[in-house]
């Protein structure tokens, strides 16, 4: 039990997808227009994280390790099928809003980079509350994003108007939303200076000593698709070498 | 032909595969350091999607559709993407030897761009017949080929900025992007 819990510590303080090792950025952008959205996109990767973790865990020795990724490809594939058409049936609502970015959770690095880098590796249970951990860490990233966009952009949280807005026919004076932050440009505004707060971060880290967190800076891009090789700190080989650490 | 044409403009600039869908964001920001590189992976991107786009598109209307099986779109075409690009590789480096030279590192990279099966997806939704669907993917490239590359400018040009330290590196290239995706809204006058 004490395995589960810190696997869940690790994806959603630790290791967390979205302010920690910035992945799944494509979705990250586009569906945090609102708090609500975010949160449902969250819970849906979550959803096939888990799926997906449990299944390859109980597969690992099965795989042969030549094709081991279109195979992990095929079993993330078959439950976004799945979780796409119990949404359609279920939330038409949340379908709507997330349109096209459902099936794109099949290319999400975290849900392969996790398959690769955990639950090939470890037995059932770890993997699944490994799954759990980094999915609501993937969940609190979107949600704290679109609450910020929504907030900024609309006044409201979750769909509630936190701040009065102004109405000049009325001659009310209130909050002017600056509509920019739900539009596509504000989603990379907010990006950036969340990269930009991470950097500070880990500049004080560096300036202490911490040479790990020094490879890090100022990398705001996944490492599985990063084209940039010169960066040393391959998201693959440190939670590998981070587990391998652990365990001796 | 009009109908083409708007579409074509619509998905290249209105409506900007990475400026405002967000997809293919990952070699967007990875590969835009220098123009030739970043000119090297839209060059890929557009030989890719519009291949893709006319293989899936042909796989949606001749096998998924008769058969009843549209359901399992997304994962045929992940799998269809992923063994055609490694195909293109395989084929470009044995009888094309200057083109593989010259796109050959960045074909790998575009496996798991969302972008391909973005496109793919799209095509579906809106219904496009083969035809269409190329097009609509070779422009939807073609829109990525132009930001990249503008990209790739600004960020030669920010080496000699004097940024504040914390946004040195990707905080700032997201701070341009999130510019040009503004200027990019002004094309929406277009259609």
């Amino acid at each position: 039990m004490n395995k589960a819990g810190e696997r869940l510590f690790n994806g959603l303080i630790k290791e967390n997808p979205t302010f920690v090792l910035m992945l799944g950025m494509c979705p990250t952008l586009a569906v945090t227009t609102s708090a609500i959205n975010g949160c449902g996109m969250g819970l849906t990767t979550t959803a096939v994280l888990v799926m997906s973790n449990m299944i390859i865990a109980l597969l690992r020795n099965i795989i042969p390790d030549k094709v081991r990724i279109p195979a992990f490809i095929v079993i993330i594939a078959s439950f976004v099928t799945v979780l796409e058409l119990l949404l359609e049936g279920f939330l038409p609502s949340l379908y709507d809003a997330l349109g096209l970015y459902i099936p794109l959770i099949v290319v999400n690095c975290i849900i392969l980079g996790r398959a690769e880098a955990y639950a090939s590796k470890n037995p059932v249970i770890p993997s699944l509350f490994d799954g759990l951990g980094m999915g609501l860490g993937f969940t609190l990233g979107l949600t704290c994003i679109g609450m910020v966009r929504e907030f900024i952009g609309a006044g409201q949280i979750f769909g509630f108007q936190i701040l009065p807005l102004a109405d000049a026919a009325k001659g009310v004076t209130g909050y002017t939303p600056v509509s920019i932050f739900v539009l596509a440009p504000g989603a990379f505004f907010v990006l950036a200076c969340l990269t930009a707060l991470q950097n500070k971060v880990r500049i004080k880290a560096a300036a202490k000593g911490n040479v790990e967190s020094a490879k890090k800076l100022s990398c705001g891009t996944d490492c599985a698709t990063c084209g940039n090789t010169g960066c040393g700190g391959k998201f693959y080989d440190t939670s590998i070498n981070d587990d391998k650490k652990k365990e001796e | 032909m009009k109908e083409l044409l708007i579409i074509a403009i619509g998905s290249a600039l209105v409506n900007n595969v990475v400026l405002s869908q967000f997809l293919g964001l990952c070699p967007f920001l990875g590969v835009s350091k220098k123009v030739d590189t970043a000119a090297g992976m839209g060059t890929a991107v557009i030989f890719v999607i519009t291949l893709a786009s006319a293989v899936t598109g042909a796989i949606y209307q001749f096998i998924l559709t008769p058969l009843n099986i549209t359901y399992l779109q997304t994962i045929v075409f992940i799998l269809v993407i992923a063994a055609l690009v490694q195909f293109v590789e395989m084929f470009l480096k044995k009888f094309m030897q200057p083109l593989y030279q010259a796109l050959g590192v960045y074909l790998p990279l575009i496996t798991t761009n969302c972008a391909v099966l973005g496109v793919a997806l799209t095509n579906v939704q809106k219904s496009y017949g083969i035809l269409t669907g190329v097009v609509n993917g070779f422009a939807t490239a073609a829109g990525f080929t132009i930001s990249i590359i503008i990209l790739a400018g600004l960020r030669e040009k920010m080496e000699y900025n004097d940024v504040p330290k914390a946004f040195q590196g990707m905080p700032i290239v997201l701070v341009t992007a999130g510019l040009m995706a503004i200027a990019f809204c002004g094309f929406s006058g277009l259609l």
